[in-house]
C-alpha cells in the first residue's frame, strides 16, 4: 500500500483532505457564532433525506442522495429556526428535537429499506458512519464541486458575514438583512455536511465543523488566518483518518478522522502560539494584589 | 409476558424514566448536554465489558456512568479554560469520545455483542430474551426490570430533591443563598441523566436516548406552565410515543427505536400546532380576535368624529369605510357585523350611525387615548 503509486488510496485520501478543509472553513464561522452543535442537528437531520431520495430514485448516486440529504438538513434548518421564533423553548431544546426526531425518522426508513427486497444493494448504513474506501474519482470530482461553489459564495459575502458575526448590532445598523444571511450561512454549512456523508457519515459529521476551527482559534486572533489554518487543520485530519481507516480492516472512517483530529485539537489547546493553555502556565504568576481590607 | 408487551413495557419505562429529568434539562437549557452524555455512554460500556472480558451488567453499567460524567467533567473544565466556547466544548468531547467507542466496537466486537448500528438505534426488539435469573428461578425480562428501576430511581430522587431542584433549576442564585449547592444539584441531575442514559442506550441507542429525555419534555413544556403537571405530562407523552412507536414499527417492519422518536416527534408537532399556550393556531387566533376588536374600536371612533359633521352622511356610508380605512371588503363586512351584533351601531340604507350605547363606549375610548397621550 503505496500513497504515490495506488490510485484508489490516493482518490481516498484527497477526498476526505479536500472534505476536511472545506468544513474547517464553513466551520469557523459557526464556532465563532457559537452555532458549532447547529452542525449537529443538521447533519443527523440528513438521514431521512438520504433515504427518500433512494426510495423515490431507486438509485444509490451519490448526488441524488446528496440532493435528498441537503433538502432534509435544509428542512431542519427551517424547523429549528421556527421553532426557536415561535416558542418559548431555548435553541438547545430545538436542536436536541431536529437532531433526534429527524434521526429517528431516517432509523426508520433505513430499517425499513433493509428489511425489504434490496437489502444486499442497499448499503446506505455506511451513510451513518461513513467509509472513505468507497470513494470513487466521480465522487470526489462532485465534492469539489460543491465544496468549490460554497467557498466562492463564502468569498462574495465574507464581509457581510464578518459584520454579522463580530457585531450583529452594526450589522443591523447599515441594513444587513441579518436573517437572510443567517439562512445562507447555515445553507452553506448544509452544503459541507452533504460532502462529508460519504466519508465521515452523518453521526460525526458536526465534529468536523466543530474541530478544526476550535483548534485553529488558538493559533491566531485574525479571522482570514484562523480560516486558512482550520482549513488545513481539517484537511490533515481527513487524509489522516482515512489512511488509518483503509489500512486497517473493519474500521470506519468518521470515527478515525474525529480521532485524529481530536489529537489536533488538544495539541492546539496546549501549545496554540495566541491562546495555548501551556504558555500560560509557564508564565510567572502576577503577583495578585492584596484583598482591600474591610472597614 | 408476551414478547410484543415485553417491548412496549420496556419501552413505556424508559420512556418514563428520561423524561423525568428531561423536563429539568429543558427547563436548565442542557439539552445538548444529555446529547453528550447518551454518546459517551459507549466508551464506558466498551470499557466496562473489557475489564469483565465479556458483557457484564454491573462493570458495564460502572464504565457507562463513570465515562457520562468525565463528559460533564472535561465539558465544563474545556469551557473553564475559555479557549472554546460552551457549544464548542461538548462539539469536541463528545465526538471523541463517541469515536473511540465506535472505532473499538467495530475494530474487536463487530461479530460479538454489539454492532455498530445497534449503537445507533438499540435492540429493544430483543428485550424479551434476556431474563432475569435468580438462582434457577425466571423473574422475567430483566430489560423491564433495569428500566422499572430506573423509573424508580429518578422518580425517588425527584420527589427527595424536589423543592432543591425547583429552587435551583428557576433562580439558581437564591438557591446558593438558602445554602443548596447548585454545582452538587448540577451533579446530582448529571449522574441521573448518566444513569438513565446507560439504561435508555441498550433499548434505544445513543441518539434516540436524547428524543426521550428531551421530546416529551419540550411537548410538555408547551402545553404547561408549572413544574408538576409538566413532569406529569412529560412521562405521559413519553409512554405515548413508545406506545404508538411500537404499533408504527409493527406496522412497516421497522426499527422500534426510531419509530419511537419519529412518534414524540409527532406528537411533539401536535402540541406545537394546537397548544392552548403556545401552539401556533392559539396565537393566530388571537392575533385575529385582536385585529378585529382593534378594527372595531376605529369603526366606532370613526362615526363619533365626523358625527354631527356636515360630511357625517357621506362618512357613514359602508362602502366609504373600505376606501378611508383600507379594509378589504370582506374584512369591513365582518367589522359592521360584528358592532351591530353587539348594538353599538345601527344600520340604515348601507348608513351607519352610533347606538347610545355607542357612544358611550366610543366617549370611553376616546378618554382612554386622551389619558394615553397626557
Amino acid at each position: 500500500m503505496d500513497l504515490f503509486t495506488d490510485y484508489t488510496l490516493r482518490i481516498v485520501v484527497l477526498g476526505s483532505a479536500l472534505l476536511g478543509a472545506v468544513s474547517g472553513i464553513l466551520g469557523t464561522f459557526a464556532v465563532l457564532r457559537r452555532e458549532g452543535l447547529v452542525g449537529d442537528a443538521l447533519a443527523h437531520a440528513a438521514l431521512p433525506g438520504i433515504c427518500l431520495a433512494f426510495m423515490v430514485t431507486g438509485a444509490r448516486t451519490p448526488l441524488i442522495l446528496m440532493i435528498g440529504a441537503a433538502l432534509s438538513g435544509w428542512l431542519g434548518t427551517l424547523v429549528l429556526l421556527r421553532l426557536v421564533r415561535d416558542t418559548k423553548l431555548e435553541e438547545d431544546a430545538g436542536l436536541g428535537i431536529v437532531l433526534s426526531v429527524f434521526f429517528g425518522v431516517g432509523i426508520v426508513l433505513l430499517t425499513f429499506i433493509q428489511r425489504g427486497e434490496n437489502a444486499a444493494q442497499a448499503g446506505l448504513d455506511r451513510y451513518l458512519f461513513g467509509q472513505a474506501a468507497t470513494l470513487l474519482e466521480e465522487h470526489v470530482i462532485t465534492m469539489s464541486v460543491l465544496g468549490l461553489a460554497a467557498l466562492v459564495v463564502l468569498a462574495l459575502l465574507y464581509k457581510e458575514f464578518k459584520v454579522l458575526t463580530f457585531d450583529p448590532t452594526f450589522a443591523a445598523s447599515i441594513g444587513l438583512p441579518a436573517g437572510r444571511l443567517n439562512v445562507i450561512l447555515m445553507s452553506l454549512v448544509v452544503v459541507a455536511i452533504v460532502i462529508g456523508l460519504q466519508t465521515v457519515g452523518v453521526v460525526l459529521m458536526a465534529a468536523l465543523l466543530v474541530g478544526p476551527a476550535a483548534a485553529a482559534r488558538q493559533w491566531t486572533d485574525r479571522l482570514r488566518n484562523m480560516i486558512l489554518i482550520s482549513g488545513l487543520i481539517g484537511a490533515v485530519a481527513g487524509a489522516t483518518g482515512a489512511l488509518i481507516s483503509v489500512s486497517a480492516e473493519r474500521i470506519p472512517t468518521g470515527p478515525m478522522i474525529i480521532l485524529s483530529l481530536t489529537v489536533l485539537v488538544v495539541f492546539s489547546l496546549l501549545f496554540g502560539r495566541a491562546r495555548g493553555l501551556v504558555w500560560e502556565w509557564l508564565r510567572p504568576r502576577r503577583v495578585q494584589p492584596a484583598p482591600e481590607v474591610g472597614r | 409476558m408476551t414478547t410484543s408487551l415485553v417491548i412496549v413495557l420496556t419501552g413505556v419505562l424508559i420512556a418514563i424514566a428520561c423524561a423525568l429529568p428531561g423536563s429539568f434539562l429543558i427547563l436548565r437549557r442542557m439539552s445538548m448536554l444529555a446529547d453528550a452524555i447518551s454518546h459517551a455512554v459507549l466508551p464506558g460500556l466498551v470499557a466496562g465489558y473489557a475489564l469483565a472480558q465479556g458483557p457484564n451488567l454491573l462493570t458495564g453499567a460502572a464504565g457507562a456512568v463513570a465515562a457520562a460524567l468525565l463528559t460533564v467533567v472535561l465539558v465544563q473544565a474545556l469551557e473553564r479554560t475559555q479557549r472554546v466556547s460552551a457549544d464548542g466544548a461538548i462539539g469536541i468531547v463528545f465526538p471523541a469520545l463517541f469515536a473511540l467507542g465506535t472505532a473499538i466496537v467495530s475494530r474487536f466486537y463487530a461479530d460479538v455483542h454489539i454492532d455498530a448500528d445497534a449503537i445507533l438505534y438499540g435492540n429493544i426488539e430483543f428485550a424479551a430474551l434476556d431474563r432475569l435469573l435468580v438462582g434457577s428461578a425466571d423473574l422475567g425480562p430483566s430489560a423491564v426490570w433495569t428500566s422499572g428501576v430506573l423509573v424508580a430511581l429518578n422518580l425517588g430522587a425527584i420527589l427527595v430533591t424536589y423543592k432543591e431542584l425547583k429552587i435551583s433549576t428557576f433562580d439558581p442564585g437564591l438557591s446558593a443563598s438558602l445554602g443548596y449547592s447548585p454545582s452538587l444539584l448540577h451533579y446530582g441531575l448529571m449522574t441521573l441523566v448518566a444513569i438513565t442514559s446507560v439504561g435508555a442506550f441498550t433499548a434505544v441507542g445513543a441518539v434516540l436516548t436524547v428524543a426521550l429525555f428531551i421530546v416529551p419534555a419540550a411537548t410538555a413544556f408547551l402545553l404547561t406552565q408549572r413544574l408538576p403537571v409538566m413532569l406529569a405530562l412529560a412521562a405521559t407523552t413519553g409512554a405515548l410515543a413508545a406506545v404508538l412507536g411500537y404499533g408504527l414499527a409493527v406496522a412497516l417492519d421497522a426499527s422500534v427505536a426510531g419509530a419511537i422518536a419519529a412518534s414524540a416527534g409527532l406528537l411533539f408537532l401536535l402540541a406545537y400546532l394546537f397548544s392552548p399556550y403556545q401552539g401556533v393556531l392559539a396565537h393566530r387566533r388571537q392575533q385575529q380576535r385582536q385585529r378585529l376588536q382593534f378594527a372595531q374600536d376605529t369603526l366606532i371612533l370613526h362615526l363619533i368624529t365626523h358625527e354631527g359633521t356636515d360630511r357625517s352622511g357621506q362618512e357613514s356610508a359602508v362602502a366609504h369605510l373600505r376606501q378611508e380605512l383600507r379594509w378589504a371588503p370582506s374584512f369591513a363586512d365582518q367589522v359592521v357585523r360584528r358592532v351591530v351584533e353587539r348594538g353599538l351601531v345601527a344600520r340604515t340604507n348601507g348608513h351607519l350611525a352610533l347606538t347610545a350605547q355607542g357612544r358611550i363606549q366610543a366617549q370611553e375610548l376616546l378618554r382612554l387615548e386622551q389619558l394615553q397621550t397626557l
